[in-house]
């Protein structure tokens, strides 16, 4: 009786070790997202150029939703010219890339636009409104629609063109 | 009878003012109680709502506390949807549907989340049965036989007690 409990102390030990070490192994920054596999939501803004972006006028079409800001250095600049790259590629195979500017002002957002001379629409994010309804917490982050108009993915930080080709291909 | 309905027609002349007047201020009392109130109220509501939201830019802040231009958007978004009717739980998750449960500081009471509050009280439980346990032992241990006096001892004893001055 008396020696179970000299290895009962020790031994309650364990389970508590074993959660920290398992807490360890987590990223603690990686926040899944109850987004993916939901269906986008719907936004119509006005873009940079005066065009109307409405999610819903694409329906039937892949969409790549890329939220940045001219002052998100450098990964924003890093994957800018990865965007318009993929826009090109894959436009002619029913791809559409948008970019929604937040918390920005005009003149920085068109000045980013003239420096990658971007050709896929950008919207300012006037309010914060659809970065919220995209549970955005940080720029950049990159959401993948497929033709139903359902989130498929979701990616956090700049965006290279090893994860565009393997999230966008299994997609168009 | 002229006179007297006259003298009736401008009594109930004065009663119908009266009872208008009685009108009037009984709405101008229900606008000044019933309106104000509901204002304030909203904002409290949008605040404690605020309050309990992580601030997804700031480390360790909540909306209603941080500086930060994505809060004071997320604020705006608490307080037009409350002002659209939505409740409270509502509006909470509408942000948990967008951000998961993360977007909570306070964790949700239910499923696993039920650890957090049941670990506490379940280890001051242990402890108190512990506690109990060992209390009980101690006290139960018999008592150390008091040391036998031989009776030279006690003798010695009585003599040197009696020797004080």
């Amino acid at each position: 009786m008396r020696r179970a409990w000299r290895w009962l102390v020790p031994l309650s030990a364990v389970p508590v070790l074993a959660v920290l070490a398992y807490g360890f192994l987590l990223d603690p920054r990686s926040i899944p997202s109850p987004l993916v596999g939901r269906p986008a939501a719907p936004f119509s803004l006005t873009a940079f150029d005066g065009s109307p972006v409405s999610l819903e006028a694409w329906r039937g079409q892949v969409v790549v939703v890329n939220f940045w800001a001219s002052w998100c250095k450098p990964a924003c600049y890093d994957e800018a010219p990865v965007l318009e790259r993929a826009w090109r590629t894959y436009r002619d195979r029913g791809l559409v890339v948008v970019g929604v500017d937040m918390q920005d002002t005009p003149e920085a957002a068109r000045a980013f636009i003239r420096q990658f001379q971007l050709t896929f629409p950008n919207a300012p994010d006037d309010g914060g409104k659809v970065a919220v309804e995209y549970g955005v917490y940080g720029v950049p982050e990159t959401f993948f629609v497929d033709r139903t108009g359902t989130i498929r993915a979701k990616h956090v930080g700049a965006v290279t063109d090893e994860v565009i080709r393997a999230t966008l291909e299994p997609l168009l | 009878m002229r006179r007297s309905s006259r003298c009736s027609d401008a009594g109930a002349a004065r009663w119908r003012a009266i009872a208008a007047l009685g009108g009037a201020l009984v709405m101008l009392a229900t606008l000044a109680w019933g309106q104000p109130p509901a204002r304030p109220l909203s904002d409290e509501t949008a605040y404690q709502i605020a309050s309990e939201l992580r601030c997804v830019v700031c480390q360790n802040l909540s909306v209603a506390d941080s500086p930060s231009e994505m809060a004071a958007q997320m604020r705006a978004i608490v307080r037009e949807r409350l002002a659209a009717g939505d409740s409270p739980e509502q509006v909470r998750e509408y942000f948990v549907a967008r951000y998961g449960e993360w977007i909570l500081l306070k964790p949700r009471r239910s499923g696993f989340n039920l650890v957090v509050w049941g670990v506490p009280i379940a280890a001051v439980l242990l402890g108190l049965v512990a506690v109990g346990v060992l209390l009980r032992r101690w006290t139960r241990r018999p008592a150390v036989p008091a040391a036998q006096l031989d009776a030279a001892m006690s003798e010695r004893i009585r003599r040197e007690l009696e020797r004080e001055p």
